[in-house]
């Protein structure tokens, strides 16, 4: 039973649950039973809450013996992204200044996932405040992919992709600034979607970039993951930047797509997102899910957006300018970590050493070029001429959806690449979010759905819509699902 | 990074020659205690990332208005009403250093800005 | 050097930075109190914490005080404009960056004018922006100061309040008169402000803030000379003495033939110097952008006009009504403006009372009161309401002016409404005859010898009797009152 339930979708046991056939309790147990065999090997978490859960499962049931009507994910364990606030839970977003630092409020999407009887396990290992493609930049260690322990399982939410593809959770919470979400799932085989811009509350989640950071739902299949957007998406009056407009019917799409049938459906293949630099192997696997998608029924025609090239140097300015300022709060007086406070040095020379000590390099690196990008001299070159390129982007994409309804791309131009490979070179690590930068720097929706192997490893399938589309990701990524074989990480890999 | 040779990221422009002194200017701008090992790693870094990013610049036209927010919204206001404080046991708990119910802090060496 | 011989050689260019903090119930970005006084880190949440996680939403009230301040300096209201951050670090800024506005303010190019001795003046405009207030730190140590201090604590109860920031254009022309018109121009703007119900404006417990810049220039050039920037400055009284103490400093400089460094400069209360802030270890670079996390602000102009139409009266031109529709003289004017009372007396004449009465109680009692509590009579803390009130009572002989005068003291002391501190501590003038015949009857038999002497004739004689009488009524008897029923029981009429 228990190997059963772990391996079940979200759908299944939600529906177990409701039907009496499996218990929240049982349900949750199991996925504690899996994290506690396989977690030492995979280290997705870094904080468990099996206490916690149980008490929430145990909600859960007792609900449901007092008749009470259930939500469609009541009961369904969930693992949480540690850059978003979970009250009276550990929240260190990777990084050793905020280690032991246990909040006093909820996230919005917290409070959201709790009051839907979704079941928390724990936080996931990230990269150090999501700054990363590979999970290697957390303080606490990197995970590893289920489906290869040498590799990386993307980042900067490895963690939450690989407590999914481990079995670990059937449903987890990331968050895509630049393809934190979309990336780990492409390459451990699971599903992951950033909602439009504004689509999901911001409220608690620790901020990278403000004005790109956006949380969404992590799960095996699209349908999982579009119940799970219905639960934490829509307004929010604590986040200015929350749309106050219906929330985009994403589950019905996902269902409407699994019916297999894409007639009428204009699919954009973006000419920019794919040819030299990308692994063959991956362009291989998208060149085939796009046959599907034509013997699915869609029009395939081939879309031009030119500025795409400057996705990468328009973020790596915008991303390190915010979060030099968003970071600037870590400084050894409310909360966190303070070092060298010997009663000699002043404060300003503890804020430094305590900031040296707390951050690690890739954090560091960032701040540095977004204090450069933001200084009255350089202002104009680097930030500035950023937005602008923000607002080439958006153009291509309006012009591009005017010849399709959706575009796709691989989603990452890499397989899952070795731990340690990467490391030393910022610029190598950079290009991974090269076909998931656009649609972050125009808020615009993208999912990424597994679409084959390459090397015996995962490949993802981008669907990307206009804003406020959502539905049409889900559905097109649905249909996709639907006509091609399901894949899982080898049997074996994990003890 | 041989595998990017034809990859359109390759920094195209001439490095910047960000000097030790100039990283050591950010990294007090930005207070981090770098240390003399990472200001020559950071240098030859921001360097090349710097060199890299320096490409908005090829597109950007003086005519193109530059996007701030990715969602066109204004005006998001809230009406002036109260809403519940912590409590301050909650405010202070996550502190290094506490006394009379403030936050202590070491001390400080210039004056308000 | 005396302030003449500067004056010959030279001319200031000033220019005012005033904070005001706004009176809105909760602060800029989030729903905490931003009432004065209460126990250290009480009043504050996630947002004004600047917790990992948190966002602010801006506050509409306080969106709408600074349009409506706007509209009374005669600004321009942007159209579109966005919040800013403003990054650099310090421990009474939670997230090490302020929310303000950089080159977007809400409100441009307005004016204000101010008169002095008579004489016009208008001061240009050149922002109205809106921010948010820091926390506040206490050094710990033997000076107390910053200097020498061992530690610091921090109090994040402020940090989040709005605050409005008014920046002048630099002010020239203005001679000898610069300080008193820096001080004209506060006054004036408090004034409105107050109108305008958008702050409290107690300059003493920090609601409204000024700095001061100042720079000398040789008389007749034609660049100006280098600016000082003087902060503390926490008083009217200190706007003026600070440029007058500043002017002098920077001429002995310029005698000698020396330079004015551009540095922020401290008012000291006590000596009325001004002394150079510790410098920067570095140039501040603020690394201004656009606040990712408010959007925009787009007010249209339905909503500008609404706005305008809730304008009230302003300061000048309620003067200029009082002075026309009371028929106050050209000398009682400037009393009056000088002592800072003019609102005060339209506005008490405006509540019912006579324009004599009024002008006599702040110009007199109250302005004695307001001198030995060293506040201005405009804050004295009690409304022209309340004094005309009083008036009214003192005019229908229900208080005697002496009792009048306890009534504002009460008032000033506790609070209370007038007609609550008459009735509840019993303050009305006795005039039941039954109740003093009695008392005057017990004076006499209680001082035979006093009552002899009057009967002889010695009328003057009565003084103690009648504080007898007074004392045996608690001080509300009218003393001429007790005199005739005392004169006629002794028939020493």
């Amino acid at each position: 039973m228990s190997a059963e339930l772990i391996r079940s979708t979200a759908t299944e046991l939600a529906g177990l649950i409701a039907a009496g056939e499996a218990s929240a309790v049982e349900v949750a147990q199991a996925h504690l039973d899996r994290i506690a065999e396989v977690d030492d090997q995979v280290h997705a978490f870094l904080h468990l809450d099996a206490d916690g859960a149980l008490r929430a499962a145990a909600a859960v049931d007792a609900r449901r013996a007092r008749g009470e009507a259930l939500g469609p994910l009541a009961g369904v364990p969930l693992a949480m992204k540690d850059v978003v606030v979970t009250e009276g839970l550990p929240t260190t977003a990777g990084s050793k200044i905020l280690e032991g630092w246990v909040p006093p409020y909820d996230a919005t999407i917290s409070r959201r996932i709790k009051d839907a009887g979704v079941v928390m396990l724990g936080k996931t290992n990230m990269d150090e405040f999501a700054m990363g493609s590979s999970t290697e930049n957390s303080a606490f260690g990197p995970t590893h992919n289920p489906w290869d322990l040498a590799r990386v399982p993307g980042g900067s939410g490895g963690g939450s992709a690989a407590a999914l593809a481990a079995y670990e959770a059937p449903l987890a919470i990331g968050t895509d600034t630049g393809g934190s979400i979309r990336q780990p799932a492409a390459v451990t085989g699971t599903v992951g979607a950033k909602p439009t811009y504004g689509g999901v509350s911001r409220y608690g989640l620790i901020a990278l970039a403000s004005s790109l950071d956006q949380a969404g739902p992590c799960a095996r299949t699209v349908l999982d993951a579009a119940l799970l957007y219905e639960v934490i998406a829509g307004h929010d009056p604590c986040d200015s930047t929350s749309i106050a407009g219906p929330v985009p019917p994403v589950v019905a799409a996902a269902r409407e797509g699994a019916r297999d049938d894409l007639t009428g459906v204009r699919v954009g293949v973006v000419r920019e997102l794919g040819g030299a630099g990308y692994q063959p192997g991956v362009l291989t696997a998208f060149h085939d899910a796009v046959e599907t998608l034509r013997k699915l029924g869609a029009d395939v025609v081939e879309v031009s957006c030119p500025n795409f090239d400057y996705a990468l140097a328009a973020y790596y300015l915008i991303l390190p300018s915010e979060c030099s300022s968003n970071l600037a709060r870590y400084d050894a007086v409310r909360y966190g970590l303070r070092v060298g406070d010997d009663g000699v040095h002043p404060l300003e020379e503890v804020m430094s050493l305590t900031r040296e000590a707390g951050f690690g390099p890739e954090v560091k690196r960032r701040v540095m070029i977004g204090t450069y990008a933001l200084s009255a001299g350089y202002y104009d070159a680097y930030y500035g001429q950023a937005q602008k390129v923000r607002t080439l982007i958006a153009r291509d994409f309006a012009t591009a959806f005017e010849q399709a309804d959706v575009l796709v791309s691989p989603s990452t131009p890499f397989v899952a690449f070795g731990i340690g490979e990467r490391v030393d070179d910022p610029m190598a690590m950079y290009v991974n979010d090269l076909c998931t930068l656009p649609a972050s720097l125009a808020g615009t929706p993208a999912i990424s759905v597994p679409c084959g192997l390459s090397e015996g490893l995962p490949v993802g399938l981008q669907v990307m819509a206009p804003a406020l589309g959502d539905d049409r990701c889900y559905r097109v990524a649905a249909a996709y699902e639907a006509a091609v074989e399901r894949i899982t990480p080898p049997v074996g890999v994990l003890a | 990074m041989g595998w990017l040779v034809d990859s359109p990221i390759v920094p195209n422009d001439s490095p910047r020659n960000i000097s030790r002194a100039e990283v050591s200017h950010l990294a007090r701008l930005a207070r981090l205690a770098v240390t003399d090992e990472e200001l020559d790693v950071f240098a030859g870094q921001l360097d090349v990332i710097l060199g890299a990013v320096a490409r908005v610049g090829e597109v950007a036209a003086p005519d193109i208005p530059p996007t701030s927010h990715a969602v066109p919204m204004t005006n998001v206001l809230r009406a002036d009403e109260l809403r519940p404080c912590l409590p301050r046991e909650a405010v202070l708990a996550a502190a290094p250093d506490v006394e009379d119910g403030k936050f202590r802090v070491p001390r400080i060496l210039s004056e308000e800005a | 050097m005396t302030y003449e011989d500067v004056l010959e050689r030279y001319e200031p260019v000033i220019g005012l930075e005033t904070h005001v903090e706004l009176g809105t119930v909760s602060k800029m970005f989030c729903g905490c109190s931003t009432a004065f006084g209460a126990e250290p880190n009480t009043q504050v949440c996630p947002v004004c914490l600047g917790l990992p996680g948190s966002l602010p939403v801006a506050n509409e009230k306080a969106i709408e005080s600074t349009i409506r301040i706007g509209l009374a300096l005669n600004c321009t209201i942007a159209e579109w404009c966005r919040f800013a951050r403003k990054n650099y670090f310090y421990p009474d800024m939670p997230k090490n960056y302020q929310i303000s506005q950089s080159d977007e303010p809400l409100c441009v190019n307005g004016n204000l004018d101010v008169e002095v001795n008579g004489q016009s003046y208008r001061v240009g405009i050149e922002r109205v922006h809106l921010e948010e207030d820091t926390g506040k730190n206490t050094h710990v140590g033997r000076s107390g100061r910053i200097h020498g201090a061992d530690y610091s604590l921090v109090d994040y109860n402020r940090a989040g309040i709005p605050l409005v920031e008014i920046v002048t254009k630099p002010v020239t022309g203005t001679g000898a008169l610069a300080p008193e018109v820096a001080r004209a121009y506060v006054t004036e703007l408090r004034d409105i402000l107050r109108t305008l119900d958008v702050s409290d404006v107690r300059m003493e417990q920090g609601s409204l803030r000024c700095d001061v810049n100042t720079s000398l220039h040789p008389v007749g050039a034609t660049d100006w000379g280098t600016r000082t920037e003087t902060k503390n400055v926490n008083s009217l009284r200190s706007v003026e003495r600070a440029v007058r103490s500043e002017m002098l400093r920077q001429a002995e400089i310029l005698d000698a033939d020396g330079k004015i460094t551009q540095e922020t400069r401290h008012f000291i209360e006590t000596t009325g110097d001004t002394r150079a802030g510790r410098s920067k270890e570095e140039a501040t670079d603020y690394r201004y952008f656009p606040e990712p996390d408010l959007v925009p602000l787009a007010p249209d102009a339905a909503w500008v006009e609404q706005l305008r139409g809730t304008l009230p009266e302003l300061p000048a031109v309620r003067r200029a009504r009082t002075r026309e529709t009371l028929g106050i003289s050209a000398d009682d004017m400037r009393q009056m403006a000088n002592a800072g009372v003019v609102d005060v007396v339209g506005a008490t004449v405006d509540a019912g009372a006579p324009v004599g009465e009024a002008r006599n109680w702040w110009l007199g009692y109250l302005a004695q009161k307001a001198n030995e509590r060293e506040v201005d009579a405009a804050d004295l803390g009690i409304t022209p309401a309340q004094v005309a009130r009083i008036v009214a009572l003192v005019g229908d002989g229900t208080l005697s002016v002496a009792l009048g005068r306890q009534v504002v003291d009460a008032v000033l002391d506790t609070g209370a409404d007038v007609d609550a501190v008459v009735a509840e501590r019993g303050l009305q003038v006795v005039s039941d005859t039954d109740v003093l015949a009695k008392a005057a009857d017990e004076a006499i038999a209680a001082n035979p010898d006093v009552a002899e002497k009057v009967r002889g004739g010695k009328v003057n004689a009565v003084g103690p009797l009648i504080g007898a009488v007074r004392k045996a009524t608690g001080g509300q008897a009218d003393a001429a009152t007790v005199r005739a029923i005392l004169l006629e029981k002794l028939g020493a009429q």
